[in-house]
């Protein structure tokens, strides 16, 4: 009934129990209730419930023009929904830029529906009761590519620009913290307080942290989008903050999808 | 009108497991927002379950209940075929019902 609630309950209680333990123990123990709590959550993922939202705003028409997502293209034709998200990041010709999932979104909603682009990206996350469209056609996009071995091509110029941009952005340190994200993401064994962090310079590091978001985050009762991610990521380094649909974001996440290649994407996931 | 549930229900053996994700914000009443107001709340009060016209669950919820909560629970007496259907009130008498199949 409220198994996440006393999940976290008995995680909290465990992690009282470990202190007095000695630290590697500790950290171990730790992880495996986390791990144990994190399964308990698999079986009832909130994010379905934003799948089934995105999938009805996907098929109703919107916007001042009344067009519905069945126009858009997300490069496996208008409105193919189906394994569209494991070829993203790519290059598209109608919109002469290299677009990731929620850029694509917006353009669509822009050119193609006829909002602003104000209007297009004014709630692009969900806090409360500012509910985000994004995040739930984000949710049911990702959802049709479940399963589906990730597959992101750099036979374009334009996506190899891309991919060595997000490369010399992971790698670059500034900010009041000179940090990088390679700071805390290019060793193994890093953690955030109790997060373990994932290694994403390595095949296996980036392939299990991209393929696992979107994901839906109990502890904040949102469905949180991969731009999402990386917005949270530059605030906790205190850089400038993240422009939503900007290609310092599709950058990164092309650098980090192309890595993915190969794994089988399982999203959207659930975070702590 | 709240937004629908997700309700998956397994016959297996001779039980019946439902599975049911909800829709709700689940506020406390404990919390403030920006300008340090109250946030009033907002829960699910009483949850039922009927198979058949018979009720093979009812509960009373607080607001110690997550949001977007998942309710898992199995009866025994149930069918491939026959319909699960899920109600539930929150403390403003919104309400919401929804039904499955037992796959």
């Amino acid at each position: 009934m409220t198994a996440p609630m006393m999940r976290v309950a008995a995680a909290i209680a465990a992690v009282g129990a470990v202190v007095t333990f000695g630290a590697a123990l500790a950290q171990d123990r730790t992880a495996d209730e986390i791990a144990k709590y994190r399964e308990a959550l698999q079986d009832g993922n909130p994010a379905e419930l934003y799948e089934a939202r995105g999938e009805e705003m996907w098929k109703a028409p919107r916007g001042p023009n009344k067009v519905a997502f069945t126009a858009c293209d997300l490069g496996q034709g208008p409105g193919v929904v189906k394994g569209a998200y494991v070829q993203l990041p790519r290059y598209f010709p109608d919109a002469n830029r290299v677009q990731d999932l929620e850029s694509r979104l917006v353009w669509c909603m822009v050119h193609q529906q006829g909002y602003t682009e104000a209007e297009a990206t004014k709630q692009p996350f969900g806090n409360g009761s500012k509910r985000s469209d994004l995040e739930a056609l984000v949710a049911y996009v990702v959802g049709q590519s479940r399963g589906m071995p990730m597959n992101v091509s750099l036979d374009r110029p334009q996506m190899k620009d891309m991919y060595a941009l997000g490369e010399k952005m992971f790698f670059f340190r500034g900010g009041t913290h000179d940090f990088a994200c390679s700071t805390c993401h290019g060793d193994d064994g890093k953690r955030i307080r109790l997060q373990d962090l994932p290694n994403l310079t390595t095949r296996h590091g980036a392939q299990k942290a991209y393929t696992t978001w979107p994901a839906y985050r109990v502890s904040q009762g949102e469905l949180r989008t991969f731009e999402w991610r990386l917005n949270d990521c530059f605030r906790q380094q205190r850089f400038p903050e993240l422009a939503y649909d900007s290609d310092a974001a599709i950058a990164l996440t092309t650098y980090l999808a192309y890595n993915a290649n190969g794994a089988a994407y399982d999203g959207p996931g659930i975070k702590r | 009108m709240p937004d629908p549930m997700k309700i998956r229900a397994n016959h297996s053996g001779d039980t019946t497991e439902v599975k049911v994700l909800m829709n709700h914000e689940m506020e406390t009443g404990q919390r403030k927002d920006s300008q340090g107001k109250v946030i009033p709340a907002w829960f699910i009060q009483t949850v039922t379950a009927t198979c058949n016209g018979k009720t093979v669950l009812s509960a009373q919820w607080g607001p110690a209940v997550a949001k977007n909560p998942f309710l898992s629970f199995k009866f025994k007496g149930g069918a491939k075929g026959d319909k699960v259907q899920i109600a539930w009130v929150d403390n403003r008498g919104e309400k919401r019902m929804d039904e499955a199949t037992i796959a």
